[in-house]
């Protein structure tokens, strides 16, 4: 049986907390806003080394995105993957959830399609969550979404996941390959490993491909292949609240609070 | 730029509401998208219609028509019982052929993402996500549509020119449920599709499902963040006394002391209740966005410089483990 060939789709996303809008311009601040790893994806990394440790194979991290980002997938790669790709053209600049999944799924075909990809949920930059998805339609396989645990049966090809519904669980089953979306914070991903992060950073290799080597039909990538267009961006305002204080002992504030709940509540 | 299927010549002006639904019930999202989606088909003069499948659900077309449709498509199937998405998938793609609707809202939900991701993809179009605002240029027929990232830092507004249908998922609890006054003419159509056992290979193995608790319905709302050390008891004391729900910000989800249902904010839940208490809640703009449709924002926290003071109607700097209890007492003696 060939070795398992798992996929982690990787993206690198600003800070949350640092981003700024520039009003006038109507463009998101970048400058002196430090970047990470979309924390989501730690999760779906880890899903995917937990399956290497249980049923072998191979780990490679797949990301979209200007040359700098080839530090993030060094990082990945001493957390414990195998292989780093980085796909990075100009062309691809501007991509929408369309123009994104073709050309993640493109990499993965030319790869050799892949057994099992994960993906975070959703990015903590544009959260849309679709992107799973839309790699599984443009592969034509299945997908497990938001799961929280993975186990697989080699024998039979199947993977069976469960994920979280309301008030419970389920358990699902789909033939391999195909496409998984981890439920963010459902395991803790693990730390560098010190050892390979000297081989990480200084004999691994970030293959890097552009839209040429990875045969791409230019009418579907980057801002090209993309049918939203953003037409306005701004802050969002934060609601007006009346930033009334109400201070005192403890004592003397839950006798104050209670009054005023009995005045908010009156008319529930 | 490759285009999609079909496109602006070949559309039909309409607005498609795909229905979720539950233990023999329509989901809250569907009918608040409904209920949008009736306002923008009145500003529009265009027809709006709900989009069912499933097994022996011509039932739930009513509550459709109540809140607002013209016109159910209904695809009935035993292969369509459970929910798949390659079978919702081919079956929604052989409808949306057929009917080349311009306008499509599916619910923000982790089947409604799943579907709308991989429909749009087959039907080569774009897809804005998780929706908090919708509108439609009355001259142009194109939809604009709000949506944030960042955390519910920024917004931006998105739309498509040339691909259609113009597909959207609306985040649930962001628009309002409201029963339509005027009369609908209330059209069951049956579309033709086919759908073959092998094109199903998702299989459920097994399906616990429990009480759950909705807290986008709730109207008083008490939310504990890290301050409260996962003492949720003391806040389900309270929340007990003024009839609400207890929620959470993520932090105590993620260390297992309540509920992932029970989140609030940009990954779970958005609620409009009357009233929050926010519990040593420090305010990240990712929970935020969650109460920011509360009528009445109360807060405490023992550092006075926590953001979530910035969000408050009412402020108080103290030790929330302190005030919490004295003001429960406080309910009883009133009682």
């Amino acid at each position: 049986m060939p070795e398992l060939n798992i996929f982690v789709c990787m993206k690198v996303v600003p800070k949350s907390e640092e981003i700024r809008v520039n009003t006038e311009t109507m463009a998101i601040i970048r400058e002196g806003v430090r970047s990470e790893i979309n924390p989501p994806d730690m999760n779906a990394l880890e899903m995917a080394l937990s399956l290497k440790d249980r049923y072998g194979g191979q780990v490679s991290l797949l990301s979209m995105g200007p040359a700098s980002f080839e530090f993030y997938l060094r990082v990945g790669l001493s957390v414990g993957a195998d292989r780093a790709y980085l796909l990075s053209d100009p062309q691809f600049a501007g991509a929408d959830t369309l123009a994104t999944t073709y050309t993640l799924a493109q990499a993965i075909i030319k790869l050799g399609g892949g057994d099992i990809i994960l993906c975070g949920d959703e990015s903590a930059d544009g959260a849309t969550g679709q992107v799973p998805a839309g790699v599984a339609e443009w592969l034509d396989i299945g997908q497990l979404s938001m799961l929280t645990n993975l186990e697989l049966d080699l024998t039979r090809r199947v993977g069976r996941g469960r994920r979280d519904i309301k008030g419970g669980y389920e358990i699902l089953e789909v033939p391999i390959p195909f496409v998984v979306s981890v439920q963010t914070a459902c395991n803790e991903p693990r730390f560098i490993d010190f050892e390979r992060k000297s081989w990480a950073f200084t004999e691994a290799q970030v293959i890097t491909w552009n839209a040429a080597d990875l045969e791409a039909d230019i009418e579907y990538i980057g801002l090209r292949g993309s049918p939203t267009v953003v037409t306005g961006l701004a802050e969002a305002a934060d609601r007006d609240r009346q930033h009334e204080y109400i201070d005192g002992t403890p004592q003397e504030i839950a006798l104050k609070l209670a009054g005023l709940l009995e005045d908010i509540l009156e008319s529930v | 730029m490759a285009s999609s299927f079909y496109g602006v010549e070949d559309q039909v002006q309409a607005i498609w509401v795909y229905l979720e639904h539950r233990d023999g019930s329509l989901e809250n999202v569907s009918l608040e998208m409904l209920s949008e989606g009736r306002v923008l088909a009145d500003q529009m003069g265009w027809p709006l219609v709900a989009l069912l499948l499933g097994h022996s659900v011509e039932n739930l077309c009513q509550d459709a028509f109540i809140y607002g449709a013209d016109q159910v498509w209904l695809a009935e199937h035993k292969l369509l019982e459970n929910f798949t998405i390659e079978g919702y998938t081919s079956a929604i793609y052989q409808i949306f052929l057929q009917s080349k609707p311009s306008v499509v809202f599916l619910g923000a939900t982790h089947d409604g993402r799943d579907l709308a991701g991989r429909l749009a993809v087959r039907l080569r179009t774009g897809l804005n996500a998780d929706c908090t605002g919708l509108r439609i240029d009355p001259d142009t027929g194109v939809l604009i549509c709000e949506v944030s990232g960042f955390g519910g830092g920024v917004l931006a507004l998105i739309e498509m020119q040339t691909h259609r249908p113009q597909m959207a998922t609306v985040r649930p609890g962001v628009f309002s449920m409201r029963q339509t006054t005027s009369t609908p003419s209330k059209t069951i159509i049956r579309p033709t599709f086919t759908i073959e056992p092998e094109d199903i290979y998702t299989k459920y193995i097994e399906r616990i499902e429990g009480d759950y608790v909705d807290l986008t319905g709730s109207t008083v709302l008490i939310a504990g963040g890290r301050g409260i050390d996962g003492d949720f008891q003391m806040l389900d004391a309270l929340a007990q006394l003024l009839n609400g729900e207890i929620g959470a910000t993520r932090p105590p989800v993620d260390d297992g002391y309540i509920e992932r249902e029970r989140q609030i904010g940009q990954t779970g839940v958005v609620c409009s209740p009357r009233l929050t208490i926010c519990c040593g809640i420090s305010g990240a703009f990712h929970f935020v966005v969650g109460i920011e449709k509360a009528d009445t924002v109360i807060a405490i926290n023992k550092d006075p410089k926590a953001p979530i003071f910035d969000h408050a109607d009412y402020c108080i700097v103290g030790d929330v483990k302190q005030i919490v209890p004295k003001l429960i007492d406080a309910l009883k003696t009133k009682v």
